[in-house]
């Protein structure tokens, strides 16, 4: 039997572009809500300590992102890090910001900690902002002419790219938010079901307006929205989306504390969804496509025979690692 | 912008990022092997003070290592932003092995790093040393892939071009073990063997100046000079046959590092000298006859080729890789006195009572870091002109990009770095200031005093600056 090697990577940097979303998108979403929680409730540490033992990882899947793009789509990697150079270089010195504040908080002496939380806060913001604004570009299309970007430098600055900024920013807090009503109690939890609450409605807003828009940047994403068998995907998504949406609000309103946190992610799952309907077969849009952008098969098979065996250890002590740090975290003693 | 062009400042900024990153990684490498070793010796051994000295280091580790993670992130994807033709035509060949980096490596640290760093109190004494050992396994692996896509850059094998003018892999045995990789991989895992044990040496020293008895100080100090009277000598012997292998692939490099512009039999070692590219000549040069056809070519007349022998559109910065292999080994030398003044003291049981060793030991502490960093300006230097050497020139790799965005990214990477970075060296030197307590209380609570991240710490973590 005959493996289509590009389709199989396409779907693994897919899978690992989710994971990082997914992961990372929850403990961004932490940070970018630090400046709402008072300074003095001792809060703040709750939610740090809550994402402290695996923040690494889940940033981990960024780099698989990056280094899998490099390696099975190297042609789709030097022409869509030009072409987002801004954003890209921006999102790394959000992480940076935001990645130090981890253990300079606990270093820093009393009256500096606040500066590293404004660090913390600022740096996720930032990456996430940049994300969106990437993921915008990305769905506006890059020119490509000569196995080279052939657009302008201020292509990805668009009205359309900063509303996806915004709406990534507002997506990441309901998915912080419902993974702090999962971890913690009391004061903390209510805060951060009323995050979720009002986080969840405008993300659902910002859902709509987005995908209002982006059949208009591109006759090609009407035709793949509203023709053939996608149609019934165009249908059957936002009909499950309904459902989480329901799952979240009424996990809120009846203070479950996992269902949110799930149906946050189903949200998530279905938007990537709709999105990878749009680009697929197509690697970068307008016009590069999985099969154009991708290595020679001989770098495709070397390194998925590695992914197969190494994916599935990875995923075993990833959840394992969740698992030590199961159940709600204390405030004052962190993990001990 | 100014008269500076965009591939130059793409250049300073790579050199920038990395130089920053690779201070981490040769700090994290050697203190993850030596924390398990540590906590190795405490399961074994059952004595506390290995312990007490594993949570002192830990605390130091897990800032250092978080800074290292962040600098590497932006390192995976300075490849694209900056060398986007040069990724499109490697990424065939290094890219799965930057991508075996990250399944291998990178996962394995971030995954078991929480439970090392917070896990005590849940996991048992043996799934805790566990997850230790396999950071430190991690920080090996990595040094293991991205090194071998480096010395596959020096010493390109195992692999065709196609019509794109991609470079294809063909034989991937070759390709990662390419003839440079195996002396790259040694010479590294050793510097960063060396760089952690004098830092270790030297807070050791600092603190048994302060206090001869402090049991804890006496064991860094001890398992440091170990490890400088030993690995010093080794580390030589590695950089040697480095050398050898450098002379056979990249022969102009050598002609740099070594100062020769024309052809010579029976050359002679410089020990300095000033080394001009415009007129082709060695100034003021300080030389012992003969010395230098003896370590390159094991014969007292052998001939070693100058820079003249090649195009001279293809030479190096001399001026530049002249020096900083003379720092490199400057500071081996350095090593190599400290290590052998620790033996002797040592055998004659006056190890801890020298307080010159100690100072000393204090002063070449950060030694490592510099030899480090002028080790690669030295590889990576003399591999210009090329990215891939005799294959792709550094100024065909580039990212079709503008001064302006190049020039600001700079920018903003050196305030972030020097800002954010520095802060942390900060507070990594004040906890190595503070000095390592010793059992008086319980296990668990010098365990809390020294894991101060995991939550509100007590008081007595927090640095009162
Ligand atoms: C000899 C060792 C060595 C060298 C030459 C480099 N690194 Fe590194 N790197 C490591 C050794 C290391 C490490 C020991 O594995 C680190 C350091 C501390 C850490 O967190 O992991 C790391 C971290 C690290 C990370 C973050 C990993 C994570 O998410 O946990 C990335 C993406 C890179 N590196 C990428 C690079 C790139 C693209 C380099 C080349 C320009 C590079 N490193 C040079
Ligand atoms: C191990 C993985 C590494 C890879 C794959 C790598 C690759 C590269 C590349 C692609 C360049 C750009 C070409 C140019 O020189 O203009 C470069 C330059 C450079 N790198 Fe590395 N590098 C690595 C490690 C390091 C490390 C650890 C250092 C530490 C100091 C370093 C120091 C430099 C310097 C100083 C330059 C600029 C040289 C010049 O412009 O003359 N490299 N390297
Ligand atoms: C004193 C004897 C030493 C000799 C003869 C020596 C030799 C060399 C040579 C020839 C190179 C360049 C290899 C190339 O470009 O292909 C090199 C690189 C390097 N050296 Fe040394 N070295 C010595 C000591 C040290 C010490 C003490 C350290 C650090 C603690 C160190 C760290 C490095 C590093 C990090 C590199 C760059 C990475 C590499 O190419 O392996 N060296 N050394």
């Amino acid at each position: 039997m005959e493996f289509d090697l590009p389709l199989i990577w396409a779907a693994i940097i897919a899978f690992a572009i989710l994971a990082y979303v997914s992961l990372d998108g929850f403990d961004l979403g932490v940070g970018i809500m630090f400046p709402f929680m008072p300074e003095k409730s001792g809060h703040r540490d709750a939610m740090m300590n809550s994402v402290a033992p695996i923040w690494d990882g889940n940033e981990t899947w960024l780099v698989l992102g990056g280094g899998g793009l490099l390696a099975v789509f190297p042609l789709a990697y030097a022409v869509v890090l030009p072409a987002l150079y801004v954003p890209i270089i921006a999102m790394l010195l959000g992480l940076i910001f935001r990645g130090v504040a981890f253990e300079f908080r606990w270093r820093a002496s009393e009256e500096r900690r606040i500066w590293w939380d404004r660090s913390f806060a600022f740096g996720s913001l930032l990456a996430a902002f940049a994300q969106g604004i990437c993921l915008g570009a990305l769905i506006q299309g890059i020119e490509v002419a000569d196995r080279s970007y052939a657009g302008g430098r201020l292509d990805w600055l668009t009205p359309f790219s900063i509303l996806t900024g915004i709406s990534l920013v507002v997506g990441y807090v309901l998915l912080g938010s419902t993974w702090l009503v999962m971890k913690t109690e009391g004061e903390l939890q209510t805060f951060a079901r009323k995050f979720a609450m009002i986080s969840g409605i405008l993300t659902l807003a910002l859902i709509g307006v987005v995908s209002l828009a982006t059949p208009f940047l591109d006759a090609e994403y009407h035709h793949r929205w509203f023709e053939g068998g996608n149609l019934i995907f165009s249908i059957i998504v936002p009909f499950l989306l309904t459902i989480c949406a329901g799952v979240l609000f009424l996990g809120l309103k009846r203070h479950h504390d996992i269902r949110p946190f799930f149906a946050a992610h189903g949200i998530f799952l279905l938007c990537y969804i709709g999105i990878g309907i749009s680009f697929y077969p197509r690697m970068v849009p307008p016009d590069l496509t999985i099969w154009a952008a991708a290595a020679p098969d001989k770098s495709l098979h070397f390194l998925l025979v590695g992914t197969v065996f190494l994916v599935p250890i990875i995923l075993a002590y990833t959840i394992y690692s969740y698992w030590v740090f199961r159940g709600k975290v204390d405030e004052s003693g962190g993990y001990h | 912008m100014f008269d500076i062009s965009a591939l130059d400042l793409a250049r300073m900024q790579f050199a920038f990022t990395v130089s920053f990153h690779i201070i981490f990684p040769a700090f994290s490498i050697g203190l993850a092997s030596f924390l398990a070793v540590l906590e190795g010796l405490w399961l074994l051994k059952k004595d506390d003070t290995y312990m007490q000295v594993f949570n002192y280091w830990k605390v130091i580790f897990a800032v250092g290592f978080g800074m290292g993670v962040v600098s590497g992130i932006v390192m995976a994807y300075q490849f694209g932003t900056n060398w986007s033709v040069f990724s499109d035509k490697a990424g065939p060949v290094i890219g799965p092995l930057m991508g075996y980096e990250v399944m291998s490596a990178f996962f394995l640290e971030a995954g078991f790093l929480g439970v090392m760093l917070f896990g005590q109190k849940r996991v048992g004494p043996r799934l805790h040393f566990f997850a230790t050992l396999m950071v430190a396994a991690g920080t090996l692996f990595s040094a293991f892939w991205i090194l071998s896509v480096n010395s596959w850059m020096q010493t390109p094998t195992g692999h065709t071009i196609n019509a794109a003018g991609q470079f294809v892999p063909d034989v991937w045995f070759n390709v990662i073990f390419n003839p440079s990789f195996p002396y790259r991989f040694v010479h590294m895992v050793l510097a960063a063997y060396l760089t952690t044990a004098f830092v270790v040496g030297a807070v050791g020293a600092f603190h048994l100046l302060k206090d001869k008895t402090n049991k804890n100080a006496r064991l860094m100090f001890s398992m440091a000079m170990w490890m400088a009277a030993i690995v010093t000598p080794i580390q030589m012997v590695a950089g040697d046959q480095q050398g050898l292998n450098t002379l056979e692939h990249q022969p102009a490099k050598i002609a740099a590092i070594e100062g020769h512009y024309n052809n010579v039999t029976g050359a002679p070692l410089v020990l300095f000298g000033i080394p001009d590219n415009e007129t082709g000549e060695l100034l003021y040069s300080i030389e012992i006859p003969r010395l230098g056809s003896l370590i390159l070519t094991h014969t007292w007349d052998g001939e070693l080729q100058g820079l003249n022998a090649f195009p001279k559109e293809d030479w190096p910065n001399t001026f530049l890789i002249f020096w900083s292999f003379r720092i490199m080994v400057g500071m081996g030398v350095i090593m190599l006195i400290v290590g052998l003044w620790s033996l002797m003291r040592r055998f004659q049981e006056r190890l801890y009572d020298d307080p010159w060793l100690a100072r000393a030991a204090v002063a070449v502490g950060p030694a490592g870091f510099v030899a480090v960093l002028c080790g690669w300006i030295t590889t990576e230097a003399g591999r210009q002109p090329w990215t891939i050497y005799g294959l792709l020139r550094t100024a065909e790799s580039a990212s079709p990009l503008n001064g302006v965005e190049v020039g600001g990214t700079l920018l903003a990477f050196i305030v972030v770095y020097f800002t954010l970075f520095g802060t942390g060296v900060y507070y990594m030197l004040k906890l190595m200031a503070k000095p390592p307590l010793i059992g008086t209380e319980d296990q668990t609570t010098s365990f809390k005093r020294a894991s101060g991240m995991t939550g509100a710490p007590s008081t007595l973590d927090r640095l009162d600056n």
